[in-house]
């Protein structure tokens, strides 16, 4: 047995619960006041409701977008040599340190009819910013590091010898790629698909630059927090807050609970 | 690479110097399209105050949506004075007893040492003709405003498109309704704030005409030329009073009152109504008016108070959650 | 080194750069063409104003508390997490999560709910010369609160994917839990720790909405790069926004840099 459980795991959920946990239930808590029917009366409305439905559907797309793209970049940075290929990494990063605000304004300057690839996508009749297709573009962008960072180091840290001698036994490219090097990096791929899922529907800074923000069609849930804040309606604001804490608790652990078991099979197998 | 190599020391050096402290400082909370003017009334009253007293004082400034700036003070943002977009904001603060309830009869005007209105940004040469409110519900005109859940200047867009919509129908409730339904129902992008609805209609090319503070719309003018744009005046608007005053917990226990009091006090001299006016804010003072009558146009104003029985009433029944507002983003079925 | 067939290899590699540039390149290039239309007299004038200075300064020290407090505490997480088995472990990930799901506005409402004048300990604070919102320490930690995960969960598949038999074996032969940790389960963590760092810091010097609630917005005194960005541009100072904002993106350059640090040092060893 390695030794140090207890401390890192004692000091891990005291850090969690300072940081986390007790400002979150100070949220849970001023959502409480409503009580049981006033919550439901702020959640079940039409408004809120489309809000949340544009919010988590489109973080899912994102997010099963970006495990593509990631997967994509992850692979090509790690397995292949080629000119500018730390340029490309470096990149990567870019959606983490720009400030989400920026972000917005330099979408919406390239996506707006007027700007280059908006008039681009104008010619074969598609509208991106200010419509749902440009939150979509943004929530792409802020979330794309996660998959590709995630991936990266356990891609890297593969054995290639198990994927040579599956090679020598005749194994074709693609069978090794579905037998030995998927099921390695699946939870990591899982873990960024689960961490830019999460990161996107929280989004805020960039998306109402692009959004148009109409209510009903491109209204995204945070936005609705904050017009219901600016109407000194905090409680009303922390129940929205919580439904999609308690939305974003159930899927993140429902991705956590598949990836511990697709170790265990993993292990067993 | 020499110059270069200097200039990065520079900007270190520089980053980890403090500047001077000064004798005594104010921090000035207040929405967002007045930075300009009080980064110069701040200076213009930092001349006269030493003039007077001798002593060197800052002000701080920090400006924002005005109902989140309202929020900030509510939630300890230690703010001396507060300058905001509308008395509702104030009224928010005074609530929670950090200001007296009876604030906006403290100073002249109803504390409001300037005043704007509404009117219209179109592009040159008017292309779609728009002269007045009726024009806005036309079907094929594109309207831009902020939303007015988030920011202030919105509501005050609002008002005047319902008041307008009042008088043209006897009064009718049910016409107005339907007439600033018809208005939104054009508007195609809504942003957060003012500002950032200026930028969808100037620089992102969306719309054919944006609604915007009278000095807001000339400031667009100044920085984004006006051979792109121009203003059109509406038959008739609102007399927007952004109103100001002292925020008094914090005063006395920090001990500034006497010196926030003669800043809010200088906002009305004729210097300080001088740089109100050449930042395209209506001046109070009389004097400082007629000499700038030429610059403002001349328009027919309406107050919040007659049409709307002030901002409280208006706050609810158009802007809270489920008003008239909201209603008119109702999904029809 | 990897036995993909070129025409493969050579479309992946085109897809990603195609990928990387619609998506991250363009913004950059659009953030940097601005930045840069009035020329680099202007651009060096717009980072040497004195508040933009202090907006720099104020988000170094945000950035390294912010880091150097999640480190530790990642690291212990993903120790726990990864090399021990036990009850409610994915629920934990899950918590460890959360803060990436809730959006930045309620990230800094909950400093709000806790430490504000109306808040849970506001009052108590108040005439203690203490001041934790619209002042240093509310802007820390909610930077902390949104850059919470990163570490762990940079390292977390990392390790789980490496096994526990290093470890086990450094642990019969006599080395302490700190041996273990710095002698055998580091240099093998290295490259995830290092991204972790690296993605931590970069959202923490770029985060804007949580900051943008506990800071006050004070000119030279609480405004961070991200928040000056936001207001240069809203004084129609778009080159002096578009200027500091390219200055965040330059940390990409920092990962670039560490990244070539680390592989120099890998052939050196």
């Amino acid at each position: 047995m390695i030794p140090g459980f207890g401390l890192t795991l004692g000091l891990t959920l005291m850090w969690l619960s300072l940081i986390v946990l007790i400002p979150l239930s100070g949220l849970v808590l001023k959502a409480a006041t409503l009580g049981f029917s006033g919550f439901f009366d702020t959640i079940l409305t039409a408004r809120v409701l489309a809000s949340l439905k544009l919010s988590f559907g489109l973080s899912l797309i994102a997010a099963a977008i970006n495990l593509v793209l990631g997967l994509l970049i992850a692979w090509v940075l790690v397995r292949y040599e080629f000119p500018l290929r730390r340029i490309l990494g470096a990149m990567v990063d870019i959606p983490f340190a720009l400030p989400t605000a920026v972000a917005g304004i330099a979408l919406t300057s390239l996506y707006a009819p007027n700007g280059p690839l908006g008039w681009l996508f104008g010619l074969i009749g598609l509208k991106i910013a200010f419509t749902p297709l440009g939150i979509l573009v943004a929530l792409i962008f802020i979330g794309l590091p996660f998959v590709v960072r995630t991936v990266e180091p356990v891609l890297a840290d593969i054995d290639q010898a198990t994927e040579e001698a599956a090679a020598c036994l005749g194994a074709t490219r693609f069978a090794t790629f579905r037998r030995i090097i998927l099921p390695a990096i699946l939870p990591a791929l899982l873990t960024g698909f689960a961490l830019a899922f999460a990161r996107a529907v929280g989004e805020y800074g960039s998306v109402i630059f692009i959004a148009g923000n109409l209510p009903m069609v491109s209204e995204i849930a945070p936005l609705l927090i904050v017009i219901k804040l600016e109407e000194f309606e905090y409680e009303q604001a922390t129940a929205i807050a919580v439904a999609m804490l308690l939305a974003s608790l159930v899927l993140l652990f429902l991705i956590n609970v598949l990836q511990a078991w697709g170790r265990k099979r993993q292990g067993t197998a | 690479m020499f110059r270069r190599t200097f200039l990065a020391f520079a900007a270190v050096s520089a980053l980890f110097s403090t500047a001077a402290l000064a004798d005594s400082e104010l921090l000035n909370v207040s929405y967002d399209p007045t930075r300009e003017l009080y980064q110069e009334l701040n200076t213009a009253f930092a001349k006269d105050w030493q003039a007077k007293t001798g002593e060197a004082i800052t002000i701080q400034q920090s400006h924002g949506g005005s109902g989140k700036q309202a929020r900030a003070v509510i939630d300890g943002l230690e703010a001396d004075v507060v300058t905001l977009a509308l008395a509702y904001d104030i009224d928010a603060i005074a609530k929670k007893g950090l200001i007296a309830a009876d604030w906006q009869k403290r100073l002249a005007d109803n504390s409001s040492p300037y005043t704007s209105t509404i009117v219209f940004l179109v592009r040159k040469g008017n292309p779609k003709g728009i002269k007045d409110w009726s024009n806005l519900t036309k079907q094929g005109v594109q309207v831009i405003t902020p939303n007015p859940k988030t920011s202030g200047g919105a509501r005050w867009n609002y008002l005047a498109a319902w008041a307008y919509a009042l008088h043209k129908n006897n009064k009718d409730e049910t016409a107005a309704r339907s007439f600033v339904g018809d208005l939104f129902r054009n508007v195609p992008v809504l942003d957060t704030g003012a500002r950032g609805s200026t930028v969808t209609f100037v620089e992102r090319g969306i719309g054919d005409v944006l609604l915007a503070w009278e000095n807001e719309a000339f400031l667009a003018l100044k920085e984004f030329g006006n051979d792109k744009f121009e203003i059109v005046v509406p038959s008739e608007s609102i007399l927007a009073e952004p109103p100001v005053t002292v925020v008094d917990k914090v005063v006395d226990a920090k001990g500034t009152r006497k010196q926030a009091e003669a800043y809010l006090n200088f906002l009305y001299t004729p210097e300080a109504q001088e740089i109100v006016a050449k930042n395209f804010y209506r001046p109070r003072d009389a004097a400082v008016a007629a000499k700038y009558k030429d610059a403002f146009p001349k328009i027919s104003l309406f107050t919040i108070d007659d049409e709307f029985g002030g901002w409280k009433k208006a706050q609810e029944t158009h802007f809270a959650d489920g008003g008239i507002f909201d209603q008119i983003y109702k999904p029809s079925n | 080194m990897n036995r993909d067939p070129l025409p493969i290899r050579i479309l992946l590699i085109a897809l990603a750069f195609l990928v990387m540039a619609l998506l991250i390149g363009l913004p950059l290039v659009t953030v940097f063409a601005q930045a840069l239309s009035k020329g680099w007299g202007e651009y060096v004038l717009a980072l040497l104003d004195k508040t933009t200075l202090s907006a720099i300064r104020l988000t170094l020290i945000t950035a390294l508390i912010s880091v150097a407090v999640n480190l530790v505490f990642g690291v212990m997480a993903a120790w726990a997490i990864a090399k021990y088995e036990f009850k409610g472990k994915s629920f934990l990930l899950t918590l460890i999560d959360l803060p990436f799901s809730v959006s930045p506005v309620i990230a800094g409402l909950v400093f709000v709910l806790m430490f504000g004048l109306q808040g849970w300990f506001g009052p108590a604070l108040q005439g203690t010369g203490i001041k934790i919102i619209f002042a240093l320490p509310g802007i820390v930690l909610a930077t902390m609160f949104v850059t919470f995960p990163f570490v762990a969960r940079e390292l977390i598949p990392l390790m789980q994917e490496q096994g526990t038999e290093d470890e086990e074996a450094a642990v019969s032969l006599g080395a302490s839990g700190f041996q273990t940790f710095f002698r055998v389960t580091l240099p093998n963590i290295k490259w995830g720790l290092v991204y972790g760092v690296l993605l931590c810091n970069a959202r923490a010097m770029g985060e804007f909405g949580a900051v943008s609630v506990v800071s006050g917005h004070i000119r030279g005194k609480t405004n961070t790069m991200p928040l000056h960005v936001e207001i240069l541009y809203n004084e129609y100072n778009f080159t002096a926004a578009f200027a500091v904002a390219s200055l965040l993106a330059l940390l990409a350059f920092v990962t670039l840099a560490a990244q070539s640090l680390l592989e120099w040092k890998k052939g050196h060893a």
